[in-house]
């Protein structure tokens, strides 16, 4: 089992969701957040204030998976989120020591399938 | 420089002057009222681009008014439009317009109020992925070449007035004229990349809803300031401002039910609109019970579009086409039927006895909309040529107010590095002691 973590342009996430969709991949969690991956800064102007924007907003998605899955949802991911220009974003992929399934106390690979699954 | 006692001897009714500076600048307000109501029913990325199209529009079309378009629209001139002798506002002084008891420099401002909010109104169409300076460089054209036309043949002695046609405060120009234009610009500048892909959602109901409100407010001095005078005529036109807008917000209300068990607060925003849109041509030519009957009635074609239009590939963003053309019209054709002497001391429509009106308003219901239509087409496809008219793919995904404008509507600061300091920086406060 595996955690696939990507973190991509917030303007592509509903492109990641229809890829995930499409490689038969359920279960994901998605949250906002910012970050700095080395992209160019954006200039912003408030008044007299003239700001660097260091950090940009990005959306998080969490996908824990079994082994056959893990190559489906990082093609997925890169898939969805690829525009070919600098801060596209990362997948992060670490291993996994244990899933429980709060409602029925599955664990690991019963646990990640969801219920409709195969 | 006018005394009082100069003033009254050249015919300005101080009354009728106050009653037409106070109209004077609740028009002028219902401009930025209509970008809220706009940037209400955006993506949260395109806020200030949103408004900002209607903050341009103030700009923009204030300028071309005073220039040439206050002219061409009520300057004598012939049948289609309006000479140049009132160009940057030659004779246009206190003494009053003819027919009118108020300072001829009022009513250019008024009529400038109505000129801003129409070009305003028509970004509605494009916005999302129009680029601001094509958006400046069209509305300056269009407040020109489509709006004081429109104006000259409604208002300004034109052949449509000219030849009877009834519109008291801007059916033609303002509701038709912006509706058919907006309709060519959706066409031009075609849909946004996302449309019909994504679900593209308003991203603040209650923005919508104060516009809705304010603009509501403002219109009474749209309406109210039309008959240029504190007479019936306005008194009439601002009552009925007040009565139609909640018919059609009541039969909003049941339309919403029947189709989702629902009543929408989106929905309400846009009843608002479309009552006041439709009361306008018949303010003052209709009675309070006909009003009444309007509201109502203009409810339908409108919503029936609403719901239609977005399953077609027409992509007419913030639905200009339904909310202020469609039912424009049919206030229009309603001053055929239901225009009363007795109220309006000029002329009677179907119902009482003279079929004629009813023919005399179906023209401009032809005419108008043809000319907005085909112009806008013209004038986008002109501005296209020079200029490009959308933005990039990757300007529509980051949202034009980062693109456009280098600001955000939301902007945290989290992550801001500041590169040119305010001045007088003070030795920094210690956080977290007592």
């Amino acid at each position: 089992m595996k955690l696939v973590i990507g973190v991509v342009r917030p303007e592509k996430a509903n492109d990641v969701l229809e890829a995930l969709y499409r490689a038969d991949v359920r279960g994901l969690s998605l949250s906002r957040v910012q970050g700095h991956g080395g992209e160019l800064d954006r200039v912003e102007t408030y008044r007299g204030t003239t700001v660097k924007m260091g950090l940009a907003e990005k959306v998080r998605f969490e996908i824990a998976v079994s082994e056959p899955f893990v190559q489906p949802t990082i093609d997925a991911l890169c898939e969805g989120g690829r525009t070919g220009e600098v801060g596209d974003g990362k997948v992060f992929v670490v291993p996994l020591e244990q899933v429980v399934r709060i409602r029925s106390g599955e664990v690991d690979r019963g646990a990640v399938t969801p219920v409709q699954g195969s | 420089m006018t005394s009082p006692i100069l003033a009254q001897a050249t015919g300005v009714d101080t009354g009728d002057t106050a009653w037409m500076l106070i109209a004077t600048a609740l028009v002028l307000m219902m401009t930025p009222a209509l970008g809220l109501f706009y940037a209400g029913l955006v993506r949260a990325k395109n806020t200030l681009n949103t408004f900002m199209m209607c903050v341009g529009a103030i700009a923009v079309a204030t300028v071309t008014w005073a220039a040439v378009g206050y002219s061409l629209a009520f300057d004598e001139g012939n049948g289609f439009v309006g000479g140049l002798g009132h160009a940057f506002l030659q004779d246009v002084t206190f003494e009053p317009r003819p027919d009118t008891t108020i300072p001829h420099l009022l009513f250019f401002a008024f009529q400038a109020t109505f000129c801003i909010i129409t070009t305003a109104l028509v970004s509605g169409a494009v916005v999302e992925r129009m680029r601001f300076g094509a958006f400046l460089v069209f509305a300056g054209l269009w407040s020109v070449l489509v709006y004081a036309v429109l104006a000259h043949w409604a208002f300004g002695g034109g052949w449509l007035q000219a030849g009877g046609t009834l519109d008291f405060a801007g059916g033609i120009p303002v509701e038709m004229g912006s509706g058919f234009s907006a309709f060519a610009a959706a066409l031009v500048v075609r849909q946004r990349k996302d449309y019909g892909r994504q679900a593209l959602l308003p991203h603040n109901s209650v923005y919508a809803l104060l516009g809705a409100g304010l603009l509501w407010f403002g219109w009474f001095g749209f309406n109210g300031g039309s008959g240029f005078s504190t007479g019936e005529p306005s008194v009439l036109a601002f009552v009925n401002t007040l009565l139609t807008p909640a018919c059609t917000l009541l039969v909003w209300f049941v339309l919403d039910l029947m189709r989702s068990r629902q009543v929408t607060a989106i929905g309400a925003a846009t009843a608002i609109i479309v009552g006041c849109v439709g009361i306008t041509p018949a303010g003052g030519f209709i009675g309070p019970g006909w009003a009444m009957l309007l509201g109502a009635l203009a409810a339908l074609p409108s919503y029936a579009f609403i719901v239609w239009r977005p399953r077609t590939g027409l992509d007419e963003t913030l639905d200009v086409l339904a909310a202020h053309g469609l039912a424009g019209l049919t206030g229009i054709l309603f001053i055929g039927f239901f225009a009363q002497e007795s109220w309006n001391g000029v002329a009677d429509g179907l119902v009482y006895g003279n079929p004629a009106q009813l023919g005399d308003q179906a023209l401009a219901v032809l005419a108008a909309p043809a000319y907005a239509f085909v112009a806008t087409y013209l004038i986008l496809r002109f501005v296209g040529l020079i200029m490009p008219l959308r933005g990039t793919g990757y300007d529509e995904a980051s949202g034009m107010d980062v693109t456009e404008h280098g600001e955000e509507a939301y902007t945290s600061g989290e992550g801001a590095i500041l590169v040119v300091p305010e001045a007088g920086v003070e030795e920094e406060v210690a956080v977290g002691r007592p």
